[in-house]
Protein backbone atom coordinates (compact mmCIF):
# COMPACT_ATOMS: atom_id res chain seq x y z
CA UNK A 1 0.00 0.00 0.00
CA UNK A 2 2.46 2.76 0.77
CA UNK A 3 4.27 1.72 -2.37
CA UNK A 4 0.86 2.79 -4.38
CA UNK A 5 0.95 5.62 -2.30
CA UNK A 6 4.68 6.90 -2.85
CA UNK A 7 3.52 6.09 -7.17
CA UNK A 8 1.38 9.03 -6.06
CA UNK A 9 3.04 11.39 -4.09
CA UNK A 10 6.11 11.28 -6.77
CA UNK A 11 4.79 12.14 -9.38
CA UNK A 12 2.65 14.82 -7.81
CA UNK A 13 5.83 16.58 -5.58
CA UNK A 14 7.41 16.19 -9.59
CA UNK A 15 4.39 18.19 -11.14
CA UNK A 16 4.80 20.68 -8.31
CA UNK A 17 7.96 21.30 -8.04
CA UNK A 18 7.95 21.69 -12.21
CA UNK A 19 5.53 24.42 -11.97
CA UNK A 20 7.51 25.70 -9.59
CA UNK A 21 10.85 26.45 -11.66
CA UNK A 22 8.28 27.13 -14.68
CA UNK A 23 6.17 29.54 -12.49
CA UNK A 24 8.55 31.44 -9.87
CA UNK A 25 10.86 33.37 -12.76
CA UNK A 26 7.63 34.62 -13.99
CA UNK A 27 6.62 35.82 -10.36
CA UNK A 28 10.25 36.88 -10.00
CA UNK A 29 10.16 39.26 -12.98
CA UNK A 30 6.54 40.29 -11.85
CA UNK A 31 7.83 41.63 -8.84
CA UNK A 32 11.25 42.66 -10.10
CA UNK A 33 9.60 45.50 -12.40
CA UNK A 34 7.07 46.76 -9.76
CA UNK A 35 9.84 46.70 -7.45
CA UNK A 36 11.47 50.49 -6.07
CA UNK A 37 14.68 48.50 -5.82
CA UNK A 38 14.86 44.45 -6.21
CA UNK A 39 18.42 44.41 -4.24
CA UNK A 40 15.70 45.17 -1.20
CA UNK A 41 12.75 43.28 -2.32
CA UNK A 42 9.57 43.69 -1.54
CA UNK A 43 10.86 45.41 1.74
CA UNK A 44 11.75 48.83 -1.01
CA UNK A 45 7.94 49.07 -1.65
CA UNK A 46 6.54 48.68 -4.77
CA UNK A 47 6.18 50.99 -7.80
CA UNK A 48 4.72 51.89 -11.64
CA UNK A 49 8.37 53.99 -11.95
CA UNK A 50 9.79 51.30 -14.06
CA UNK A 51 7.14 50.57 -15.93
CA UNK A 52 6.38 54.36 -17.21
CA UNK A 53 10.29 54.18 -17.86
CA UNK A 54 10.02 50.81 -19.98
CA UNK A 55 6.97 52.77 -21.96
CA UNK A 56 9.61 56.41 -22.58
CA UNK A 57 12.14 53.85 -23.81
CA UNK A 58 10.38 51.37 -25.27
CA UNK A 59 7.03 52.02 -26.63
CA UNK A 60 7.72 52.01 -30.23
CA UNK A 61 8.82 48.68 -30.06
CA UNK A 62 5.71 47.90 -28.81
CA UNK A 63 3.77 49.92 -31.22
CA UNK A 64 5.70 48.04 -34.32
CA UNK A 65 5.29 44.65 -33.07
CA UNK A 66 1.51 45.34 -33.17
CA UNK A 67 1.71 46.36 -36.48
CA UNK A 68 3.51 43.84 -37.76
CA UNK A 69 1.45 41.11 -36.33
CA UNK A 70 -1.63 42.39 -37.20
CA UNK A 71 0.02 42.79 -41.14
CA UNK A 72 1.14 39.16 -40.57
CA UNK A 73 -2.07 37.63 -39.61
CA UNK A 74 -3.80 39.86 -42.91
CA UNK A 75 -0.97 38.61 -45.81
CA UNK A 76 -1.63 35.15 -43.95
CA UNK A 77 -5.20 35.31 -44.01
CA UNK A 78 -5.14 36.18 -48.18
CA UNK A 79 -2.08 33.71 -48.66
CA UNK A 80 -3.22 31.11 -46.39
CA UNK A 81 -6.52 30.72 -46.48
CA UNK A 82 -7.06 29.70 -50.47
CA UNK A 83 -3.89 27.98 -49.99
CA UNK A 84 -5.70 25.81 -47.28
CA UNK A 85 -9.16 25.42 -49.42
CA UNK A 86 -7.52 24.09 -52.38
CA UNK A 87 -5.61 21.88 -50.36
CA UNK A 88 -8.49 20.67 -48.85
CA UNK A 89 -10.52 20.58 -52.01
CA UNK A 90 -7.64 18.23 -54.03
CA UNK A 91 -6.27 16.18 -51.22
CA UNK A 92 -3.44 14.66 -53.25
CA UNK A 93 0.17 13.56 -53.20
CA UNK A 94 0.82 16.86 -54.84
CA UNK A 95 -0.88 18.60 -51.86
CA UNK A 96 0.88 16.71 -49.55
CA UNK A 97 4.05 17.48 -50.47
CA UNK A 98 3.01 21.39 -50.56
CA UNK A 99 2.00 21.30 -46.73
CA UNK A 100 5.50 19.72 -46.20
CA UNK A 101 7.28 22.47 -48.28
CA UNK A 102 5.47 25.46 -46.35
CA UNK A 103 6.77 23.90 -43.38
CA UNK A 104 10.07 24.23 -44.37
CA UNK A 105 10.58 27.56 -42.55
CA UNK A 106 9.29 26.34 -39.52
CA UNK A 107 11.49 22.99 -39.16
CA UNK A 108 14.93 24.95 -40.09
CA UNK A 109 16.12 27.22 -37.59
CA UNK A 110 15.03 31.34 -37.84
CA UNK A 111 18.64 31.89 -37.95
CA UNK A 112 19.01 30.38 -41.49
CA UNK A 113 16.01 31.50 -43.13
CA UNK A 114 16.83 34.93 -41.92
CA UNK A 115 20.73 34.71 -43.44
CA UNK A 116 19.00 33.49 -46.71
CA UNK A 117 16.79 36.68 -46.69
CA UNK A 118 19.45 38.63 -45.77
CA UNK A 119 22.14 37.59 -48.72
CA UNK A 120 19.39 37.56 -51.36
CA UNK A 121 17.53 40.59 -50.37
CA UNK A 122 20.07 42.84 -48.14
CA UNK A 123 21.13 44.47 -50.97
CA UNK A 124 17.90 46.13 -51.65
CA UNK A 125 18.15 49.30 -49.21
CA UNK A 126 15.12 50.64 -48.47
CA UNK A 127 13.36 47.14 -48.72
CA UNK A 128 16.02 45.79 -45.61
CA UNK A 129 15.27 48.83 -43.65
CA UNK A 130 12.11 48.68 -43.49
CA UNK A 131 9.38 46.85 -41.56
CA UNK A 132 8.24 45.24 -44.60
CA UNK A 133 11.56 42.69 -44.44
CA UNK A 134 10.84 41.33 -40.95
CA UNK A 135 7.06 41.14 -41.60
CA UNK A 136 8.25 38.60 -44.89
CA UNK A 137 10.39 36.80 -42.17
CA UNK A 138 7.11 36.68 -39.62
CA UNK A 139 5.23 35.43 -42.63
CA UNK A 140 7.33 32.58 -43.83
CA UNK A 141 7.38 30.90 -40.27
CA UNK A 142 3.82 31.71 -39.17
CA UNK A 143 2.12 30.48 -42.64
CA UNK A 144 1.72 26.88 -42.33
CA UNK A 145 0.06 27.68 -39.17
CA UNK A 146 -2.39 29.38 -40.51
CA UNK A 147 -2.70 26.72 -43.39
CA UNK A 148 -3.09 23.80 -41.10
CA UNK A 149 -5.95 25.45 -39.11
CA UNK A 150 -8.05 26.03 -41.77
CA UNK A 151 -7.25 23.32 -43.50
CA UNK A 152 -8.40 21.30 -40.48
CA UNK A 153 -11.44 22.83 -39.51
CA UNK A 154 -12.17 22.35 -43.67
CA UNK A 155 -11.06 18.33 -43.68
CA UNK A 156 -13.44 18.01 -40.93
CA UNK A 157 -16.87 19.14 -42.06
CA UNK A 158 -16.21 17.57 -45.53
CA UNK A 159 -16.30 21.05 -47.36
CA UNK A 160 -16.07 19.38 -51.31
CA UNK A 161 -19.88 17.63 -50.47
CA UNK A 162 -20.96 20.75 -49.00
CA UNK A 163 -20.15 22.45 -52.07
CA UNK A 164 -21.52 20.17 -54.25
CA UNK A 165 -24.92 20.56 -52.16
CA UNK A 166 -24.50 24.60 -53.23
CA UNK A 167 -23.73 23.82 -56.81
CA UNK A 168 -26.47 21.63 -57.74
CA UNK A 169 -28.73 24.38 -55.56
CA UNK A 170 -27.11 26.80 -58.66
CA UNK A 171 -24.60 28.75 -56.53
CA UNK A 172 -21.75 29.61 -58.61
CA UNK A 173 -17.84 29.78 -57.21
CA UNK A 174 -17.95 32.97 -56.48
CA UNK A 175 -21.40 32.37 -54.00
CA UNK A 176 -20.45 29.24 -52.62
CA UNK A 177 -16.78 30.73 -51.48
CA UNK A 178 -18.76 33.22 -49.74
CA UNK A 179 -21.55 31.62 -48.82
CA UNK A 180 -20.52 28.11 -48.17
CA UNK A 181 -16.60 28.06 -47.30
CA UNK A 182 -15.75 31.40 -45.74
CA UNK A 183 -18.41 31.16 -43.05
CA UNK A 184 -17.61 27.25 -42.49
CA UNK A 185 -13.62 27.76 -42.54
CA UNK A 186 -14.38 31.01 -39.66
CA UNK A 187 -13.09 28.63 -36.71
CA UNK A 188 -10.07 27.72 -38.14
CA UNK A 189 -9.33 30.95 -39.36
CA UNK A 190 -9.72 32.57 -36.02
CA UNK A 191 -7.81 29.51 -34.27
CA UNK A 192 -4.94 30.04 -37.13
CA UNK A 193 -4.98 34.24 -36.65
CA UNK A 194 -4.92 33.81 -33.11
CA UNK A 195 -1.88 31.37 -33.15
CA UNK A 196 -0.27 33.58 -35.65
CA UNK A 197 -0.36 36.53 -33.36
CA UNK A 198 1.16 34.77 -30.58
CA UNK A 199 3.93 33.82 -33.22
CA UNK A 200 4.61 37.22 -34.79
CA UNK A 201 4.55 39.32 -30.98
CA UNK A 202 7.49 36.70 -29.66
CA UNK A 203 9.16 36.22 -33.01
CA UNK A 204 12.85 36.55 -32.19
CA UNK A 205 15.07 34.19 -33.73
CA UNK A 206 14.59 35.56 -37.15
CA UNK A 207 13.95 38.87 -36.19
CA UNK A 208 17.19 39.53 -34.58
CA UNK A 209 19.19 38.78 -37.68
CA UNK A 210 16.20 40.86 -40.02
CA UNK A 211 15.93 44.11 -37.73
CA UNK A 212 17.73 47.58 -37.99
CA UNK A 213 18.54 50.35 -35.61
CA UNK A 214 14.60 51.68 -36.84
CA UNK A 215 12.87 48.59 -37.24
CA UNK A 216 13.34 47.04 -33.39
CA UNK A 217 10.25 44.90 -32.34
CA UNK A 218 9.47 44.27 -28.68
CA UNK A 219 11.36 40.76 -28.52
CA UNK A 220 14.38 42.64 -30.07
CA UNK A 221 14.50 45.47 -27.87
CA UNK A 222 13.99 42.78 -24.93
CA UNK A 223 17.10 41.70 -25.95
CA UNK A 224 18.52 44.92 -25.79
CA UNK A 225 16.94 45.36 -21.78
CA UNK A 226 18.44 42.14 -20.90
CA UNK A 227 22.04 42.74 -22.14
CA UNK A 228 22.26 46.73 -20.99
CA UNK A 229 19.18 47.65 -18.58
CA UNK A 230 19.18 47.10 -14.68
CA UNK A 231 17.04 44.23 -13.88
CA UNK A 232 13.91 46.55 -12.86
CA UNK A 233 13.44 47.68 -16.11
CA UNK A 234 13.96 44.44 -17.86
CA UNK A 235 11.77 43.10 -15.78
CA UNK A 236 8.81 45.80 -15.84
CA UNK A 237 9.64 45.30 -20.18
CA UNK A 238 9.22 41.38 -19.55
CA UNK A 239 5.92 42.69 -17.59
CA UNK A 240 4.51 44.53 -20.19
CA UNK A 241 5.55 41.49 -22.90
CA UNK A 242 3.61 39.37 -20.61
CA UNK A 243 0.62 41.67 -20.69
CA UNK A 244 0.29 41.47 -24.73
CA UNK A 245 1.05 37.85 -25.11
CA UNK A 246 -1.43 36.31 -21.80
CA UNK A 247 -4.66 37.74 -23.13
CA UNK A 248 -3.64 35.97 -26.89
CA UNK A 249 -3.15 33.07 -25.03
CA UNK A 250 -6.19 33.18 -23.21
CA UNK A 251 -8.60 33.90 -26.30
CA UNK A 252 -6.53 31.45 -27.90
CA UNK A 253 -7.72 28.72 -25.43
CA UNK A 254 -11.49 30.18 -25.61
CA UNK A 255 -11.20 29.97 -29.65
CA UNK A 256 -9.95 26.40 -30.30
CA UNK A 257 -11.58 24.43 -32.16
CA UNK A 258 -13.65 21.70 -29.67
CA UNK A 259 -11.06 18.77 -30.40
CA UNK A 260 -11.86 16.89 -27.07
CA UNK A 261 -14.99 15.44 -28.45
CA UNK A 262 -14.55 12.32 -29.61
CA UNK A 263 -15.60 11.55 -33.28
CA UNK A 264 -17.33 8.28 -32.90
CA UNK A 265 -20.18 10.61 -31.14
CA UNK A 266 -21.35 12.01 -34.19
CA UNK A 267 -23.88 10.13 -36.22
CA UNK B 1 -17.90 15.32 -58.77
CA UNK B 2 -16.66 18.44 -61.30
CA UNK B 3 -19.96 18.15 -63.29
CA UNK B 4 -21.76 18.88 -59.83
CA UNK B 5 -19.94 21.85 -58.84
CA UNK B 6 -20.57 22.93 -62.16
CA UNK B 7 -16.96 23.24 -63.68
CA UNK B 8 -15.45 21.39 -65.99
CA UNK B 9 -11.80 18.87 -64.56
CA UNK B 10 -9.73 21.75 -66.78
CA UNK B 11 -11.72 25.35 -65.15
CA UNK B 12 -11.83 23.72 -61.91
CA UNK B 13 -7.55 22.96 -62.01
CA UNK B 14 -7.00 26.52 -63.29
CA UNK B 15 -9.38 27.69 -60.29
CA UNK B 16 -7.49 25.57 -57.85
CA UNK B 17 -3.76 26.92 -59.39
CA UNK B 18 -5.40 30.61 -59.50
CA UNK B 19 -5.95 30.12 -55.34
CA UNK B 20 -2.09 28.25 -54.52
CA UNK B 21 -0.22 30.69 -56.65
CA UNK B 22 0.01 33.77 -54.21
CA UNK B 23 1.08 32.02 -51.51
CA UNK B 24 3.59 29.31 -53.74
CA UNK B 25 5.11 32.41 -55.57
CA UNK B 26 5.89 34.13 -51.93
CA UNK B 27 7.09 31.20 -50.74
CA UNK B 28 9.64 30.62 -54.08
CA UNK B 29 10.81 34.09 -54.03
CA UNK B 30 10.90 34.19 -50.03
CA UNK B 31 12.26 30.83 -48.96
CA UNK B 32 13.27 28.50 -51.58
CA UNK B 33 15.10 31.06 -53.79
CA UNK B 34 17.42 32.99 -50.49
CA UNK B 35 18.20 29.45 -49.45
CA UNK B 36 19.30 27.93 -52.45
CA UNK B 37 21.15 31.17 -53.06
CA UNK B 38 22.55 30.41 -49.42
CA UNK B 39 23.40 26.94 -50.46
CA UNK B 40 25.41 28.48 -52.94
CA UNK B 41 26.88 31.09 -51.39
CA UNK B 42 28.72 28.84 -49.11
CA UNK B 43 30.16 27.04 -51.32
CA UNK B 44 31.28 30.36 -52.61
CA UNK B 45 33.98 31.93 -50.19
CA UNK B 46 37.77 31.43 -50.28
CA UNK B 47 37.45 27.93 -49.33
CA UNK B 48 34.90 26.52 -51.50
CA UNK B 49 33.08 23.75 -51.29
CA UNK B 50 35.26 22.94 -48.36
CA UNK B 51 33.27 25.37 -46.54
CA UNK B 52 30.85 22.78 -45.33
CA UNK B 53 33.92 20.23 -44.85
CA UNK B 54 35.56 22.73 -42.33
CA UNK B 55 32.39 22.88 -40.05
CA UNK B 56 33.66 19.18 -39.17
CA UNK B 57 37.05 19.84 -39.87
CA UNK B 58 37.99 22.67 -38.01
CA UNK B 59 38.82 22.19 -34.01
CA UNK B 60 36.50 25.23 -32.84
CA UNK B 61 33.68 24.43 -35.40
CA UNK B 62 33.46 20.58 -34.09
CA UNK B 63 33.52 21.33 -30.48
CA UNK B 64 31.01 24.03 -31.19
CA UNK B 65 28.81 21.28 -32.81
CA UNK B 66 29.61 18.61 -30.00
CA UNK B 67 29.04 20.38 -27.29
CA UNK B 68 25.82 21.50 -29.30
CA UNK B 69 24.74 18.06 -29.44
CA UNK B 70 25.04 16.63 -26.07
CA UNK B 71 23.52 19.80 -24.37
CA UNK B 72 20.53 18.82 -26.96
CA UNK B 73 20.50 15.39 -25.96
CA UNK B 74 20.56 15.46 -22.11
CA UNK B 75 17.97 18.10 -22.32
CA UNK B 76 15.92 16.09 -24.50
CA UNK B 77 16.30 12.83 -21.72
CA UNK B 78 15.68 15.19 -18.68
CA UNK B 79 12.81 16.35 -20.63
CA UNK B 80 11.28 13.25 -21.30
CA UNK B 81 11.64 12.01 -17.63
CA UNK B 82 10.28 14.82 -16.18
CA UNK B 83 7.46 15.58 -19.07
CA UNK B 84 6.87 12.06 -18.98
CA UNK B 85 6.54 11.34 -15.69
CA UNK B 86 4.19 14.56 -14.68
CA UNK B 87 2.53 14.04 -18.32
CA UNK B 88 0.84 10.77 -17.43
CA UNK B 89 0.29 11.56 -14.23
CA UNK B 90 -1.69 14.78 -15.25
CA UNK B 91 -3.74 13.11 -17.06
CA UNK B 92 -4.82 10.24 -14.91
CA UNK B 93 -5.44 11.87 -11.47
CA UNK B 94 -7.89 14.68 -11.39
CA UNK B 95 -7.74 16.69 -8.49
CA UNK B 96 -8.36 20.32 -6.98
CA UNK B 97 -5.94 22.71 -8.85
CA UNK B 98 -5.08 20.57 -11.47
CA UNK B 99 -6.79 22.64 -14.14
CA UNK B 100 -4.20 25.50 -12.97
CA UNK B 101 -1.11 22.93 -12.43
CA UNK B 102 -1.80 22.42 -16.23
CA UNK B 103 -1.79 25.60 -16.75
CA UNK B 104 1.19 26.87 -15.20
CA UNK B 105 3.13 23.66 -16.81
CA UNK B 106 2.39 25.70 -20.19
CA UNK B 107 2.21 28.70 -19.84
CA UNK B 108 5.73 29.15 -21.15
CA UNK B 109 4.89 27.42 -24.40
CA UNK B 110 4.66 31.33 -25.85
CA UNK B 111 7.80 32.63 -24.39
CA UNK B 112 10.67 33.77 -27.00
CA UNK B 113 13.61 32.06 -26.40
CA UNK B 114 15.02 35.68 -25.09
CA UNK B 115 12.59 35.48 -22.65
CA UNK B 116 13.31 31.96 -21.28
CA UNK B 117 16.73 33.14 -20.99
CA UNK B 118 16.06 36.16 -19.01
CA UNK B 119 14.22 33.62 -16.50
CA UNK B 120 16.96 32.06 -15.84
CA UNK B 121 18.83 34.72 -15.04
CA UNK B 122 16.12 35.58 -12.77
CA UNK B 123 16.46 32.42 -11.08
CA UNK B 124 20.34 31.70 -11.08
CA UNK B 125 21.79 35.32 -12.14
CA UNK B 126 23.71 37.83 -10.36
CA UNK B 127 20.52 39.15 -8.31
CA UNK B 128 19.04 35.52 -8.60
CA UNK B 129 16.67 34.20 -6.50
CA UNK B 130 18.47 31.21 -6.11
CA UNK B 131 21.66 32.88 -4.99
CA UNK B 132 20.01 35.01 -2.45
CA UNK B 133 18.39 31.87 -0.88
CA UNK B 134 22.01 30.03 -0.62
CA UNK B 135 23.10 33.34 0.89
CA UNK B 136 20.60 33.36 3.70
CA UNK B 137 21.71 29.64 4.11
CA UNK B 138 25.69 30.72 4.24
CA UNK B 139 26.40 28.97 1.01
CA UNK B 140 28.17 31.78 -0.81
CA UNK B 141 26.36 33.23 -3.93
CA UNK B 142 25.84 30.85 -6.42
CA UNK B 143 25.62 32.59 -9.88
CA UNK B 144 25.29 29.73 -13.01
CA UNK B 145 22.99 31.83 -15.42
CA UNK B 146 25.59 32.31 -17.65
CA UNK B 147 27.48 28.58 -17.70
CA UNK B 148 26.01 25.40 -18.99
CA UNK B 149 24.21 24.89 -16.07
CA UNK B 150 22.29 27.83 -17.37
CA UNK B 151 21.51 27.51 -20.79
CA UNK B 152 20.19 23.73 -20.13
CA UNK B 153 17.91 24.93 -16.93
CA UNK B 154 17.19 27.48 -20.06
CA UNK B 155 16.40 25.14 -22.60
CA UNK B 156 14.71 22.34 -19.68
CA UNK B 157 12.72 25.70 -19.49
CA UNK B 158 11.31 25.62 -23.11
CA UNK B 159 11.16 22.05 -23.35
CA UNK B 160 9.03 20.78 -20.94
CA UNK B 161 5.47 22.43 -21.70
CA UNK B 162 6.27 21.29 -25.24
CA UNK B 163 7.10 17.36 -23.83
CA UNK B 164 4.68 17.46 -21.71
CA UNK B 165 0.97 18.04 -23.82
CA UNK B 166 2.18 15.63 -26.35
CA UNK B 167 2.72 13.02 -23.37
CA UNK B 168 -0.66 14.24 -22.15
CA UNK B 169 -2.32 14.25 -25.41
CA UNK B 170 -1.05 10.60 -25.74
CA UNK B 171 -1.50 9.44 -22.21
CA UNK B 172 -5.12 10.13 -22.65
CA UNK B 173 -5.66 8.10 -25.30
CA UNK B 174 -4.06 4.98 -23.54
CA UNK B 175 -6.87 2.08 -22.97
CA UNK B 176 -6.99 1.71 -19.23
CA UNK B 177 -8.57 -1.69 -19.58
CA UNK B 178 -5.14 -2.67 -20.02
CA UNK B 179 -3.32 -1.39 -17.31
CA UNK B 180 -6.29 -3.21 -14.98
CA UNK B 181 -5.70 -6.28 -16.82
CA UNK B 182 -1.95 -6.31 -16.06
CA UNK B 183 -2.78 -5.57 -12.44
CA UNK B 184 -5.43 -8.21 -12.22
CA UNK B 185 -2.69 -10.73 -13.43
CA UNK B 186 -0.64 -9.56 -10.30
CA UNK B 187 1.87 -6.76 -12.01
CA UNK B 188 3.26 -4.54 -9.61
CA UNK B 189 3.28 -0.73 -10.62
CA UNK B 190 6.84 -0.44 -11.86
CA UNK B 191 6.20 -3.36 -14.16
CA UNK B 192 3.01 -2.18 -15.26
CA UNK B 193 5.05 1.01 -15.79
CA UNK B 194 7.36 -0.68 -17.92
CA UNK B 195 5.68 -3.41 -19.96
CA UNK B 196 2.56 -1.63 -20.78
CA UNK B 197 2.53 2.19 -20.50
CA UNK B 198 5.59 3.14 -21.54
CA UNK B 199 5.50 0.76 -24.84
CA UNK B 200 1.93 2.46 -25.20
CA UNK B 201 3.53 6.09 -25.13
CA UNK B 202 6.51 5.35 -26.78
CA UNK B 203 5.53 6.69 -30.29
CA UNK B 204 4.78 9.89 -27.99
CA UNK B 205 8.05 9.92 -26.41
CA UNK B 206 9.67 9.39 -29.70
CA UNK B 207 8.45 12.38 -31.56
CA UNK B 208 7.78 14.55 -28.43
CA UNK B 209 12.16 13.79 -28.04
CA UNK B 210 12.91 14.36 -31.59
CA UNK B 211 10.90 17.78 -31.33
CA UNK B 212 12.15 18.81 -28.10
CA UNK B 213 16.14 17.74 -29.36
CA UNK B 214 15.42 19.98 -32.91
CA UNK B 215 14.23 22.66 -31.11
CA UNK B 216 17.09 22.69 -28.61
CA UNK B 217 19.83 22.46 -31.46
CA UNK B 218 18.19 25.46 -33.92
CA UNK B 219 17.58 27.51 -30.29
CA UNK B 220 19.13 30.85 -30.62
CA UNK B 221 17.05 33.08 -28.37
CA UNK B 222 17.94 31.63 -25.12
CA UNK B 223 21.73 31.00 -25.98
CA UNK B 224 21.81 34.51 -26.94
CA UNK B 225 20.81 35.98 -23.66
CA UNK B 226 22.93 33.78 -21.65
CA UNK B 227 25.37 32.23 -23.82
CA UNK B 228 28.16 34.69 -24.45
CA UNK B 229 30.45 33.11 -23.35
CA UNK B 230 29.81 29.35 -24.63
CA UNK B 231 30.01 28.80 -28.36
CA UNK B 232 26.45 26.63 -28.94
CA UNK B 233 26.06 26.21 -32.30
CA UNK B 234 23.30 29.08 -33.32
CA UNK B 235 25.59 31.23 -31.40
CA UNK B 236 28.83 30.39 -33.79
CA UNK B 237 26.96 30.78 -36.67
CA UNK B 238 25.86 34.10 -35.47
CA UNK B 239 29.41 35.28 -33.92
CA UNK B 240 30.76 34.06 -37.55
CA UNK B 241 28.23 35.92 -39.26
CA UNK B 242 28.50 39.71 -37.85
CA UNK B 243 31.75 39.79 -35.89
CA UNK B 244 34.01 38.10 -38.33
CA UNK B 245 31.86 38.51 -41.58
CA UNK B 246 32.87 34.54 -42.25
CA UNK B 247 29.81 34.75 -44.44
CA UNK B 248 30.00 31.35 -46.10
CA UNK B 249 31.13 29.54 -42.93
CA UNK B 250 28.26 31.34 -41.76
CA UNK B 251 25.76 29.98 -44.30
CA UNK B 252 27.42 26.17 -45.10
CA UNK B 253 26.92 26.11 -40.51
CA UNK B 254 23.47 27.54 -41.00
CA UNK B 255 22.57 25.16 -43.70
CA UNK B 256 23.80 22.08 -42.01
CA UNK B 257 21.79 22.87 -38.82
CA UNK B 258 19.06 23.32 -40.67
CA UNK B 259 19.11 20.17 -42.53
CA UNK B 260 19.47 18.03 -39.00
CA UNK B 261 16.91 19.72 -37.78
CA UNK B 262 14.55 19.20 -40.33
CA UNK B 263 15.51 15.51 -40.97
CA UNK B 264 15.28 14.68 -37.63
CA UNK B 265 11.28 16.71 -37.11
CA UNK B 266 10.85 14.32 -40.83
CA UNK B 267 11.52 11.23 -38.34
CA UNK B 268 9.52 12.44 -35.86
CA UNK B 269 6.30 12.85 -37.67
CA UNK B 270 6.89 9.42 -39.35
CA UNK B 271 6.85 8.18 -35.64
CA UNK B 272 3.98 10.10 -34.82
CA UNK B 273 2.11 11.27 -37.35
CA UNK B 274 2.09 14.99 -35.94
CA UNK B 275 4.61 16.87 -34.80
CA UNK B 276 5.97 20.70 -35.17
CA UNK B 277 8.87 22.55 -34.46
CA UNK B 278 9.05 25.88 -32.73
CA UNK B 279 11.47 28.30 -32.73
CA UNK B 280 12.87 28.86 -28.78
Amino acid sequence: MTGRRLLLALPLALAVATSAFLIVPVALSVLAGLSVNWQQGLAGGLTLHWIGEVWTLYADTVVRTLALAFATVAVDQLLGVPLAYVLARHPSRRARLVEELIMLPVAVPGLATALALIILYGGWHDFRGSSAFILVGHVLFTLPFMVRSVLAVLAAIDIATLEEGAASLGAGPMRRLLGVVLPNARPGILAGSLMVLTLSVGEFNMTWMLHTPLTKTLPVGLADAYASMRLEIASAYTVVFLLMIIPLLLLMQWAAPVRRRPRTTRP
Amino acid sequence: MSSATGMGAGAARTRAALLAAPALVVFLAFWLLPMARLALFAGQGPSGIEAYWAVLAHPQYRASLISTILLSGLVTLATLAIGGITGVFLSRHHFPGHGLLAGMLTLPLAFPGVVVGFMVILLAGRQGVIGQLAAILGAGRPVFAYSMTGLFLGYLYFSIPRVLLTVMGAAEKLDPALEEAARSLGASPLAILKDVVIPALSPALIGAGALCFATAMGAFGTAFTLATRISVLPMTIYTEFTLFADMPIAAAMSLMLGAVTWAILALARQATGAGVAAAA
